[in-house]
Order: C-alpha cells, then sequence, then structure tokens
C-alpha cells in the first residue's frame, strides 16, 4: 500500500471470531459497502473469495519460472559437455540425456522457489524495511480487522456505516482512523 | 438419522501452567509464543548454550586442523578412502529430511498436526544440512576450492564439471534443498515476526523484528498469496525431498563395489532419513517443549504421530536390510555374498549388529500406544535410533570399503581424535544454533495454529459430539451453498 499524501479516512471494525466476520462480510458486502481490506492473525479460509478478489497467478509465476529453469538447465548441460568440450569417456554419446535428469531437475526446482517467492515478495510490497501499515496492532495477535474507506463509500454516512458495523456483530465502537 | 463420526484428538489443549483447566485463546497462544522471545534467557537455556559452545570449541580446534594440515589428520587410508565424513555427511543430510516432510508432504497430506512442530522442524533441517556442508567441504582436501564443483569458465580451458557424475547432481541437489528449505522456512517465519514486532517495547527490537518482517501487515490479500505460495513450495519440496536422498545413494549406488552397487539404495535412503530425522526431530521437541512449557501445542497426540512415523520408516528400513542381504545370496555374485556376510560377522561385526538393534528392533516398541505416549520411552529411543541410523551409514560406507578385491590391501578403519572432532563441531554448531533459533525466534508457528485452534482445541471437540450436531451441519450447509452462489 503505497502512502499517498492526502490522508484518508478510514472506519475501523474489529471483530473477535472468524465465524462472525464472514457472515459480516458477505452481509457489508451486500448492502453495498465497499471494504478496503479485512486484516487477521491468520489465515482465514476462503475470506478472499467473500472479499471478490481474484485467485492469485502466483502458482502460473512458478510454472513459468520452473520451466525456464528446466530449459537453462538442459541448454546449459548440452553446451558445456557436447559442443564446449566433448570428452570421449569410452565412446559414450557426449549428450548423455538421461544424465542430466537430476541437475535438470533441482533448477527448475530452484528457479520455480526463488521466483514464485520473489513474485510474492514483490507483489505485496514485502522487502526488508519496508513498514505495513497497521489499522489495529492487534490484528497479528487475536483480533480480525476491518478497514472501509469513507470517501469510497459516499452513499452511505459514516453513521449509517457503523450502524451496519454493530449491527453484524463488531466487538468494539467502530473507530475512525486517517492514513 | 444423524450420525456422528469420532472426533479426532484434539490439536490444542486447555491451559496447563497459568490459569488451569482454562480453554486457550488466540491471545494465550501469542502470549506463550512470544515469551520466550521476549523475556530473558532463563538459567537451562544458558547451560545449554554453555555446553554447545564448549564443544563448538573444541571442535573448532581440529576443524582448524584439518583446514590447515589436510585430511592426513583423518584415520583414512589407501582402502578406506571414505568413512567417518562420508558418514557424517550422509547422517546429516538424512536428519533434515524430517523437517521438509513435516513442512511440505504433511501440508499435502493436510495433515494439520504438522502446525505446531513445523517450525522447529524447518529450522532443524537448515542447521543439520549445514552441518553435512561442513564435511562435504572439508572432505575435499583444499575447501578454498569448493567452488571448482560449480560449472563455471575457468583458465584451464574451459574443462567444465563433469555432469554424468553423481558426485556434481549432489552439489545442485544439496545446494537447492538448502536454498528452497530456507525460502520456505523464512516465509512461513514472516507472519509470526510481524506479531513480535507489534508486541515489542523496546524499540531496537522492534526495529530489529520489523526489518525482519518485511512490513508484513496480514490482510486477506496477503494472506490468500501466502497461502498459495506455502501450497506451491510445498508441492515443490516434496519432489525435491525425495530426489536429495535418492541422489546421495547414487553417490554409492552408480559405483561397483559391492555392497553399494545396489538399486535399492534410493527408496532405502529416503525411509531412512526420515527415519532419522524424525528421531531428532523428537529429541528437540521434548526437550524444547518442557523447557518453554509447551505442552497445550505439542501434545502427546503429535508425539504419537511422530512415534508411528518412525515405526513405519524403521520397518521399511528393516525389510531393505534383509532385501539387500537376501539379493546378495540370489545375486550368485561371490563379491557381493561375500560383502554381506563380511557386515556381519567380520571385524566391525559390532557396528552392523549395533545398527540391526537401535533401527529394526527398537522401533517395534511403538507397536504399543502406551509406548507411543510414554515421553521417557519416546525419548531414549529417539536417541537410540539416531546412533543405529549412525551406524548404518558407517556400516555402508566402511565396511564395504575395507576388504576390497585384492586381500593384500585390506585393512581397518579407526577414526583419529580429529575425525571426533570435526563430528563434534558439527554438534556444536547445530546445538548452538537451534538455541539461538529457539530465543530469538518462535519455535512454533503461532499464525498456523491459530487457523487450526477454533476447529480442534479440546472444548470444541467435546461441543462437537454433545451439542446437537444438526444444528452445525444445517449452518454448514448453508453457509457452503451461500459459497457457491457467490464463486
Amino acid at each position: 500500500m503505497a502512502h499517498s499524501k492526502e490522508p484518508k479516512k478510514f472506519l475501523v471494525g474489529i471483530f473477535d471470531d472468524e465465524d462472525v466476520l464472514i457472515p459480516a462480510v458477505k452481509k457489508l458486502r451486500a448492502s453495498g459497502v465497499k471494504i478496503h481490506e479485512v486484516y487477521t492473525p491468520y489465515p482465514v479460509h476462503d475470506l478472499d473469495v467473500y472479499l471478490g478478489y481474484k485467485r492469485s497467478r502466483l502458482s502460473k509465476a512458478a510454472f513459468i519460472f520452473g520451466a525456464t529453469g528446466t530449459l537453462l538447465a538442459i541448454l546449459m548441460q548440452s553446451f558445456m559437455l557436447g559442443f564446449s568440450w566433448p570428452m570421449n569417456i569410452g565412446g559414450k554419446d557426449h549428450l548423455a540425456y538421461p544424465d542430466f535428469v537430476p541437475v535438470t531437475f533441482e533448477l527448475t526446482v530452484l528457479l520455480a522457489a526463488l521466483g514464485m517467492v520473489a513474485t510474492f515478495l514483490i507483489s505485496n510490497n514485502l522487502g526488508p524495511g519496508k513498514q505495513a501499515l497497521m489499522f489495529d496492532p492487534r490484528s497479528t495477535d487475536d483480533k480480525f480487522v476491518m478497514a472501509i474507506e469513507l470517501e469510497k463509500n459516499h452513499q452511505f454516512t459514516q453513521m449509517q456505516i457503523e450502524e451496519l458495523l454493530l449491527q453484524h456483530g463488531v466487538s468494539e465502537k467502530p473507530k475512525e482512523k486517517e492514513v | 438419522m444423524q450420525v456422528t463420526s469420532p472426533v479426532r484428538e484434539p490439536l490444542v489443549l486447555r491451559r496447563i501452567h497459568e490459569e488451569k483447566g482454562k480453554p486457550t485463546t488466540y491471545h494465550d497462544v501469542t502470549n506463550d509464543i512470544c515469551r520466550q522471545v521476549e523475556a530473558a534467557p532463563n538459567i537451562r537455556w544458558i547451560i545449554g548454550m554453555a555446553i554447545s559452545l564448549i564443544v563448538l570449541g573444541w571442535g573448532s580446534y581440529t576443524l582448524y586442523r584439518t583446514w590447515f594440515f589436510g585430511i592426513g589428520e583423518w584415520g583414512l587410508n589407501k582402502t578406506v578412502g571414505w568413512a567417518w565424513d562420508i558418514t557424517n555427511f550422509v547422517w546429516w543430510v538424512g536428519i533434515g529430511h524430517a523437517g521438509t516432510l513435516i513442512s511440505a508432504i504433511l501440508l499435502l497430506f493436510r495433515q494439520k498436526w504438522r502446525t505446531s512442530i513445523n517450525r522447529a522442524a524447518e529450522a532443524m533441517t537448515i542447521f543439520a544440512v549445514l552441518c553435512a556442508g561442513t564435511f562435504i567441504l572439508m572432505h575435499m582436501g583444499r575447501p578454498w576450492l569448493a567452488y571448482w564443483a560449480l560449472p563455471l569458465p575457468n583458465t584451464y580451458g574451459s574443462l567444465w564439471v563433469n555432469f554424468n557424475s553423481p558426485l556434481v547432481w549432489d552439489v545442485f541437489a544439496i545446494s537447492t534443498y538448502l536454498t528452497v528449505s530456507l525460502v520456505f522456512w523464512y516465509i512461513g517465519l514472516i507472519p509470526d515476526l510481524a506479531t513480535i514486532r507489534e508486541r515489542a517495547k523496546n524499540p531496537v527490537a522492534r526495529f530489529i523484528y520489523g526489518l525482519l518482517s518485511f512490513g508484513w501487515d496480514g490482510s486477506a490479500k496477503t494472506w490468500a498469496r501466502y497461502e498459495m505460495v506455502a501450497l506451491v513450495l510445498a508441492g515443490l519440496s516434496t519432489p525435491l525431498v525425495l530426489s536429495v536422498h535418492t541422489i546421495v545413494s547414487f553417490d554409492f549406488a552408480t559405483s561397483v563395489i559391492p555392497g553399494w552397487h545396489t538399486t535399492i539404495f534410493p527408496p532405502y535412503f529416503v525411509a531412512g532419513a526420515i527415519f532419522s530425522g524424525f528421531a531428532m526431530v523428537l529429541t528437540l521437541m521434548l526437550v524444547t517443549r518442557y523447557v518453554f512449557k509447551l505442552e497445550p501445542y505439542i501434545t502427546l497426540g503429535h508425539i504419537e504421530s511422530m512415534n508411528k512415523i518412525i515405526l513405519l520408516t524403521g520397518s521399511i528400513v528393516g525389510i531393505a536390510y534383509m532385501t539387500e542381504f537376501f539379493i546378495a545370496w540370489y545375486s550368485g555374485v561371490p563379491y557381493e555374498r561375500y560383502a554381506f556376510i563380511n557386515r556381519m560377522f567380520g571385524p566391525y561385526w559390532w557396528a552392523y549388529w549395533s545398527m540391526m538393534t537401535c533401527n529394526v528392533i527398537s522401533p517395534q516398541f511403538f507397536w504399543f500406544r502406551a509406548m507411543r505416549r510414554n515421553i521417557y520411552v519416546t525419548f531414549a529411543l529417539s536417541i537410540v535410533v539416531n546412533i543405529g541410523m549412525w551406524f548404518e551409514r558407517f556400516v555402508i560406507i566402511v565396511t564395504s570399503l575395507h576388504r576390497d578385491y585384492i586381500p593384500s590391501s585390506w585393512t581397518m578403519f579407526w577414526p583419529t581424535y580429529v575425525d571426533v572432532g570435526d563430528y563434534l563441531f558439527t554438534f556444536g554448531f547445530f546445538f548452538t544454533a537451534f538455541l539461538l533459533f529457539a530465543k530469538f525466534l518462535p519455535v512454533v508457528n503461532m499464525a498456523e495454529v491459530k487457523a487450526v485452534l477454533k476447529s480442534s482445541n479440546e472444548d470444541s471437540a467435546k461441543h462437537y459430539i454433545e451439542e446437537v450436531p444438526a444444528k452445525e451441519e444445517v449452518v454448514n450447509s448453508s453457509l457452503s451453498s451461500e459459497k457457491t452462489e457467490e464463486r
């Protein structure tokens, strides 16, 4: 999340239980409230689906990185043993592809893993020195924190959203936060 | 009609130490795990650290001798060119396998009991692979030239490494394994480091954990992608971990030495690796559980599950020993037959029978539930198993080499104090690293334990049996139908 210059006003609702949170997310979205994001202490199953996020394409990225690894490994070994410095070992083929399988496999895994993790970190803006935007520090402990940006919900007044949150089981009075 | 299946044993128990008998909450999980990171080290930790550092110090001296005077300091000779070093290498790599099995294979099989032990087991994997790497480096004789094992262009006319050699495969396998394990472990740590960051009162701690936690905020989007990453990494690590010990076994199996030249080696080595790895996890976790009071999270149920895996893999290893022996006889090759008779009744008979007792007989106690759930028996057997697995590698390597094709070159291998010291060095390093990990990083994956807390604590299980399962089911089915509509 990039910090913009204009402070934005958010309404923060705090839930105690994932089984209250999920119905609340569904109902708030059904009544037209745009939820900025929900912060949870652990991965809540299918929360991303209820929030309407698209399925992540990270697995595809991993496949592409892995395929690159496979290709590079085959090219590297073929070039080195087949063309750059062919060795005659008992008259056997220089290009002994079955022998290239282990290294090819390892490089496939290595590139797929590193590539996917790098993509994950970059796409989520994670990295050493990055600052987290915390609406409530307890969202890394035991609370489920829902942030609603007021500007993006013009059709509702702040009171109305607060009312909706209270109706759907927030455990504390919703508070305002400027970011 | 309602049919209620027997409920599984809960993964998280009620409070045991403070507020005895109360249900464990999310906040309790955070407190219990963060406490040891935030508090000053306790006396048991300091004593453990002091012992580890003394061992490490002594080992550093012998390692220095190996580095400066070469592997002539070891007990190797012309006949036995691989002995203590490769035994220790294979032993340490094998120990590492349990961590990946717990974090990757058990994730794919949806075994939720992995959640409270995966963090420490993965840390163990990383330290064990580093220990294994020490022997690989040192046995090269000139460790400063270790980079020659990499396919780098060089001044000798671009003479590349030989990709037909299992030793080169090993370089790729071990380094990939170390890298991927490290990445997998660290990605899992990030959310918990963020928890510690948010709790930290000391600004220095807050800064350091802030740096380490990569700006994690725990948003639903990040979690969804995080889970995808964990799943794909698990899918990649599963064949990886199997390939690593397979390739280690190729170091032997592709040779023409009787006793090594066996097609059974890859599965046999992998089973043995998991066997010894789980034993090491148990040794470490039983102590950690006691010192850090983690009984509500690492329950007898967890210990029992691990013991079942030890029983299974131990029995696979036992069958492999017998198969090897049978095939040696059945092959009709006199050299093969002699190699195996020499193992059992030759001058290293004691190593062979130690291996058989420790690896094949001792795990059979775990057929009994009472034994599987007994902490003292488990702790003792976990050490016995690791002694047995060390002897297995020693038997395979040394007894196959020490009587080769020319009887005039038959000889014995005896370790020198430098051999022993180098082994102690890795022990010192392993325990120092593990203690540092246990002090400064959360030993249990808080986020994952919280994710199973609601569905699998002592009270939810009880609630599930006693109170109207009918109602629960109605709610669940309505939820799932809504979900499908939305999709």
